[in-house]
This record gives structure tokens, sequence and C-alpha cells, in this order.
């Protein structure tokens, strides 16, 4: 039964490189790259074994329990990334449950990161090479942490399925991931300051050896120290981990097969909302959905959340506090540009604007309209913010200016840019980790270009007001809003006329182009 | 609708012979003058064609539909019924044909053409962040309806389609089912003179899809027409009064449904026409209980 199940996921990895050569030049690179990882996870063992004995045992067990918590969370934000062996699949078979568990445990480890995790933890006695009996330990606590990733991976995932698998909670926890992403700096710094000092090191690794991540890896470490007690104790708590997470997977799994998850979790409404308050015209219905889904949808829920972020980052990365005055100008350039792929994140469902007499212009005047009112009021607040922050009051007219000219101009290029070119992009719900293949020639052309328009039209603005701002002078900046508001309103208006009349003339092709990515 | 003038009789090209409507099919559909022609077929489809690489979907389909009419579309998986009928609604643009709604170039006049068709295509998404009272709203007031209409017709197609209670529910939350049944008053709620609907019964239950034929039947004693693709000859047979077969991107055959199935069941004719049938004896071990 392992052996099948072991087969079957060898068969499918297979099948899947047959698809197509770029599958295999994927895989090829992720094994060069688990490769790599491997070369250097043994070289840092062999190394560590000529490390003095606390801070070998304290970099093993962090090292260690952060590769149980990466086994045991990632796979909850990238639900679905690997689910060739899901158990769902199963229901139809009359398997013993048993098998089951044993035969998914055992396959979860093929594959790249697997097979990494799972010889680098044997190898881990090579660390202890001058202490036998702690090179033993070792041995045993590697094979234990790598029970505890692939078990605890597949117990996190099966207990939770029915949670995740609502598409709001999903929806949430995919964003929120992201967030890391964004502070990843600033987050860096500050643990880089606490672990800086060994004393925060072994503070940590203490408490970490005692935890369910932490105890395979501090078996060695006490061995070593003749702490015969503790080894124990460790060991203890490591197969106890084990045996809780094969029983919490064994009764989610009954659950899971008896009662098939849902998407469940219904969402309601009540009333039209924007529908009922915006014009009733063809444009105020496009901006109606348009308002809706910038609150529904979290793609573009991530676009207003990066835009109280970016004062932030600029604070962290110039204390001083000068480099602040550019998250203004920014954020209006984010959110005037959020709307440049529109179209795509429409899919298919833009059939329902094709299929009605509605022109290109009331398509764009009607997106335009949410994101210019939102980049309005967000880069208002935020450059009112920042001057306050940094006691510049002087620099106003000059940086709202800016952002004014900036989120006119990006509004007036993605209206063309968005009507011009679809190229395949996360659907609502879907993990926006996953990446989509075909994606990435199509998106970084038509997004580096615009960029690079964008730019060439903001710059007579931006030029006016980094001067205003740079020499302290009012005149400049106050021109720096007049010309801002002038030129950013005859981009605008020149790009919805060229962007609608896009979409009049080839809104059919835009739509077949969507519809071959499905 | 309001152009006075007679319909010029003479038909050059070959009508075909079986369809309702002999002697209208204008060959020149005056691009200056819009307005829907009385008397014109509801639509007419003139030597489409369409290829995706290197395979030809559609391959000159010539098409009649007269006003009035339950029109179905049959044919096998791949015959070209979705591409065809997205040609026919302006979603698909054809490399070469015409499309005519009521005497009215399609692809030459977009915006008066849409107006009078009501579309259901299949294989695509809705704005599925909407609700069900939302997204027909939507659909209405894209048609530029004024707000009071599509108020009143958004209550009255939710309740004929059965979704009065789900009205708040966002349509992703919504069954298979359901989202035909919305996407159904979303092409009824401008009230089309055409409604073209893409395999409207698939995942439907038996009840809403009786409550759907009987909304589609009222709406063709009212003067509409309606064009429906299916894969259920059984259902074509019983509800559409025209029918025309569908394969390899050819019409195999097109008229009244009684002409078509020339005294047998449109299945047999189907079958006969389309051909493909494998007779069941290879599976004789499928005999488990023959003891």
């Amino acid at each position: 039964m392992v052996a099948h199940l072991v087969r079957l996921k060898l068969t499918l990895l297979r099948n899947g490189l047959r698809r197509s050569p770029w599958q295999v030049v994927g895989v090829l690179l992720g094994a060069l790259y688990g490769l790599s990882v491997l070369g250097l996870a043994l070289a840092g063992l062999v190394g560590l074994g000529f490390v003095e004995m606390p801070l070998r045992g304290d970099l093993l067990v962090l090292v260690g329990s952060l590769v149980v918590l990466g086994w045991w969370l990632i796979p909850l934000v990238a639900f679905g990334v690997d689910a060739t062996l899901d158990p769902r699949r199963f229901v139809t078979f009359g398997l013993p449950r048993r098998y089951l568990v044993v035969g998914l445990a055992v396959s979860g480890l093929i594959g790249v990161p697997g097979l990494v995790t799972a010889l680098s933890a044997l190898a881990t006695p090579l660390s202890w090479w001058r202490e036998p009996a702690a090179a033993v330990a070792a041995l045993v606590g590697g094979v234990l942490g790598v029970l505890t990733c692939t078990v605890g991976a597949r117990a996190t995932t099966t207990v939770l399925a029915p949670v995740i698998g609502r598409r709001r909670v999903r929806e949430v926890v995919a964003a929120l991931a992201i967030l890391p992403f964004i502070f990843l700096g600033p987050i860096l710094d500050l643990v880089a300051d606490g672990v800086g000092s060994v004393g925060g090191l072994g503070a940590a690794a203490g408490v970490l050896s005692w935890s369910p991540v932490g105890a395979p890896w501090a078996l060695a470490p006490a061995v070593a120290a003749g702490d015969w007690a503790g080894a124990g104790l460790r060991l203890l708590i490591a197969v106890a981990t084990i045996v809780l997470a094969v029983r919490a997977w064994s009764w989610a799994l009954d659950r899971t097969l008896a009662e098939p998850v849902t998407a469940g979790g219904e969402s309601r409404a009540r009333g039209l909302g924007w529908f009922g308050r915006l014009p009733a015209t063809p444009t105020g219905a496009v901006a109606a959905r348009a308002a809706t889904y910038w609150v529904r949808d979290p793609r573009y829920a991530i676009a207003v959340a990066v835009v109280p972020v970016l004062p932030l980052i600029l604070a962290f990365m110039s204390p001083d506090g000068g480099g602040v005055l550019v998250a203004g100008p920014a954020a209006a350039f984010v959110l005037g540009w959020s709307i440049s792929a529109d179209v795509a994140y429409d899919g298919t469902a833009f059939w329902t604007h094709l299929a009605a007499p509605v022109r290109g212009a009331a398509d764009r005047w009607g997106r335009v309209v949410v994101a210019g009112v939102l980049g309005l009021v967000g880069s208002v607040v935020v450059v009112v913010g920042t001057v306050w922050y940094a006691d510049r009051w002087d620099a106003l007219p000059a940086l709202l200016g800016a952002s004014v000219g900036l989120l006119l101009a990006a509004l007036g290029c993605s209206s063309v840019v968005s009507a011009s070119v679809v190229y395949p992009v996360q659907q609502p719900g879907e993990n926006p980790f996953g990446t989509k293949q075909g994606s990435s020639a199509a998106a970084f052309t038509s997004q580096m270009v615009g960029f690079a328009v964008t730019g060439a039209l903001g710059a007579p603005t931006a030029i006016l007001a980094v001067l205003a701002v740079v020499r302290e002078d009012a005149l400049l900046g106050w021109l720096a809003l007049v010309v801002g508001a002038v030129l950013g309103t005859v981009v605008l208006v020149a790009g919805v006329r060229v962007g609608g009349s896009m979409l009049d003339r080839r809104g059919p092709e835009l739509l077949q182009r969507m519809r071959s990515f499905t | 609708m309001t152009t006075p003038d007679a319909v010029p009789p003479p038909a050059p090209g070959p009508v075909p012979g079986l369809s309702g409507a002999p002697g209208v099919a204008p060959s020149t559909a005056a691009p200056g003058a819009p307005s829907p022609r009385p008397g014109a077929p509801a639509l007419a489809l003139q030597g489409l064609w369409r290829r995706f690489g290197d395979k030809v979907a559609v391959a000159g389909i010539d098409l009649t539909i007269p006003s009035g009419s339950f029109y179905g579309l049959v044919g096998p998986n791949g015959a070209g019924k979705t591409t065809s009928l997205s040609m026919a609604t302006g979603l698909l643009r054809p490399d070469a044909g015409t499309v005519l709604v009521h005497g009215v170039d399609l692809w030459a006049n977009p915006v008066e053409v849409k107006r009078m068709l009501g579309v259901l295509p299949d294989g695509v998404r809705l704005f599925d962040r909407l609700t069900g009272a939302q997204l027909v709203t939507y659909a209405g007031l894209l048609q530029g309806l004024d707000r009071a209409t599509v108020a009143a017709r958004t209550d009255d197609l939710l309740a004929a389609v059965g979704l009065s209670d789900d009205r708040d529910t966002l349509v992703v939350d919504y069954s298979a089912g359901m989202t035909k049944k919305v996407a159904l008053a979303c092409a009824l709620v401008h009230a089309p003179r055409v409604l073209v609907l893409d395999e409207p019964f698939e995942a439907v239950d038996p009840v809403s899809a009786a409550n759907i034929r009987e909304i589609l039947h009222q709406y063709v004693a009212g003067g509409g027409t309606v064009v429906v693709s299916s894969h259920v000859m059984d259902l074509v047979q019983r509800m559409c009064d025209h029918v025309a077969v569908i394969a390899e991107g050819h019409v195999l055959a097109a008229g009244t449904v009684d002409e078509v199935r020339a005294g047998r069941s449109l299945e047999e004719r189907f079958v006969e026409l389309v051909g493909g049938r494998i007779t069941g004896e290879g599976l004789a071990w499928l005999r488990t209980s023959s003891d």
C-alpha cells in the first residue's frame, strides 16, 4: 500500500513533466536549488562540529525548529500547491485508514523539499562526530524530526482544511501572508538586533528545545552535555508530538472522508449597495461594480492595504524625516496604477460589458472614477500626515501637486494598458502565491512600458515638486500643483479616450484571449 | 422599428429551403440605417467562419432563424455551437461572414444591435462578487435602463427564476444551477427581441428547468425569438419548433423540428446525421449478475 502511494506520486510527477519541456526545466532548477541547499546544509553541519558546545546545540535547535514550523505552516497559506495526493481523492476507494496515513506520510517526503529535509536531518550526526553517544542521539532525533515535519504538516492541513477551505478565511489568510514580505526589511532588522546578542539566541533555543518543534533537535545536545534526564524528557516530547499528530490527522481524515469539505460560509449583503447610490447610467453602474470589488475582492484590497504601509517603511528607512515625504506621491501612483490590469482582473466576466451596448469610454470612466476618488483621498491623507510628521508645511502644495499629477497620469496610462493587454492573473479567491503559466512576458512588458510612460508624463510635475521641496520655494510648489492638475487632466482624458476606443475595437479579442487562458 | 419601406423581395443567395422564412435574406445590410427591418429574420448567420490556430471551429455556417421561433441548436461536443453563438452575439469576431439581427449588421453596428440581444454564454465567469440582485441590476443599468425599471424588473425576474430568497447572497456562493438562473435573469432584464442561450439547462434541476421553459415559451408567445443550444435531444424536440444540427463546423440539417426529424425521433435522426455510434457488445464482462 505504501509502495502503491509512493509509486502513484512518482507517476504523477513524471506525467506532469511530460506536459511541457518547461516543467522539466522547472523541476531541474528546483532540483539544482535543492542540491545546493543540501550541500550548504551538509557543509554547515560539518562546520558546526568545530563550534563550541552550547552554541552548537542552540544553533541546531533554532534552525531545526524553523524547518519544522515551515513544514507545519507554509502549506496552510500555500494550500493546494501540492494537492497531488489529496486524501479526498481516495474517498471512493475502500482503503483502510492506517495504510492511507502511513502511505501519505512517506509519499509526502517525495519531492525536492522533502528529500532535502530528510537527508539534512539524517546528516545531523555529522556535527557530533567527536561525541559518539550524541551522534547516535542525533540520528534518532533526526528521524523523529523528519516524522514531526511530514506528519505535522499533514495534521495541520487536514485538521484545518474545513476552515481554510472556506473562501473568506482563505482570502484573508492569503492577503495577510503578503504583509510579512512587505515588512521583510524592518523585520529582518529587528530580528538581527534581537538575536545579535548571543544571550538572546541561547534563551530562544532554550525555550524551543522544550517545545514540540524543537525537542527532536535538542536530543543530541542534551546527551552531549550528559543531561540524561533532559534527553529522556525531550525524547518523550518528540514521540508524544508525533503520536498526537497522527491521532489528530487520522481523526480529521475520518471527518474529511465522511463529510467532504464545501466552500461554505455564505456571504450576504443587504440591498443594492453602491448600485443604489451612484447614478443609474452605464458609467455609474461600472463605477458601482468597481467600488463593490474594491471592498470585496482581496486583489484590490491589497493595493489599499499597501498605502498606510508606505509611509511606515519610508520612515523606517530614513529616520531623519526627509524621505517620508515621498510617501504621498508614491501612494497616489500605486492607487492610480492599480487599475492597469482591470480587464484581466475581470477575466471572462468581462463578457457582461461586451454583450451590453456599453461604449468603451463609459467602461473606462467607471473604473477611473472609483480608483481616482480612492487615490485622491488616500494620497491627500498620506501627504498631510507625512508633512505633519516631517514638519514641512511649506512643502504641502508641491506634494499635493505631485500626488495629483502622478495619480491622474497613472490613471490615464493604466486605462490604455488594461485595454491593450490581458494576461493570466489570479482569479478572485485563488492563492496569490500560485504562479500562472505564460503570464510573465506580457505582464512584465506592459507593466514596464506603462511605468516608463507614466513616469515620463508625470516628470514635469515631479521635477517641479522636487525642486520646490528641496529649495523650500513656495512659488515653485504652487506651480507644481497647477501643472500637476492641468497636465494630469490632459493625460487622463486622452488615456480614457484612447483606451475606450481600443476597447470598442478590440473587446472581443480581449475576451477571446482570456477564454483561452482557462 | 419605424421604417415603413417594404422589404425588397429579391433574395439572390441560396436561402436554406427548409427554413420557415423564405426569401427574406437581405444581402445588403444598409449600413447607414441601423434600425431593425420588419419582416427580416430575427437572426441570420451568413457564411460564418472562425479558425483557432490550425483548427477550423466553424466552417461556413448559414442559418436563418425566423422571427418568433423557438430555435434549437444541437450538435456533438466540439461541433462549434458555442463558437457560432459567440459570433452571433458579438462576443467573438468571425474571420468571415455576417450576422444580421432583425436585418441589422451586428459587427457594423454593435451598440445598436446589442440592445436587441439577450445573451447567456457558456463557460465564462460572472461578476460573482456581486449579490444576485446586484448582478441583475448591473446588467440592466449597462443596458441603459432607468433605475425604477431596473428595480422592478430585477424583483420580477428573481421571483420568476426562484432566486428571491437568495437575492442578497453573493453569486460566487451560488450553486451551478443557481448561477445559470441568475445569468438568464441578466439576459432578460432589458426585454431583448432575440434571446441567445448557450446550454441554459446545464446543471439546472427539473423543477427550475420547467419554470425556465415556461418563461421562454411566454417570451416567444409575446413575439420574442429564442435560440438555445443543448445536448439533450429530447428536450429540444419537446421545447423547440425549429432545430439545426451542427457537426464539425457545418450545418447538417436545419428547419422545423418535424422537417428535420422526418418521422423519427430527433435523437435517432441526430445519430444518423452525425454518425459515430458504437455498439456496446464488447463489454460482456460488465454483466456481473448474469446468474
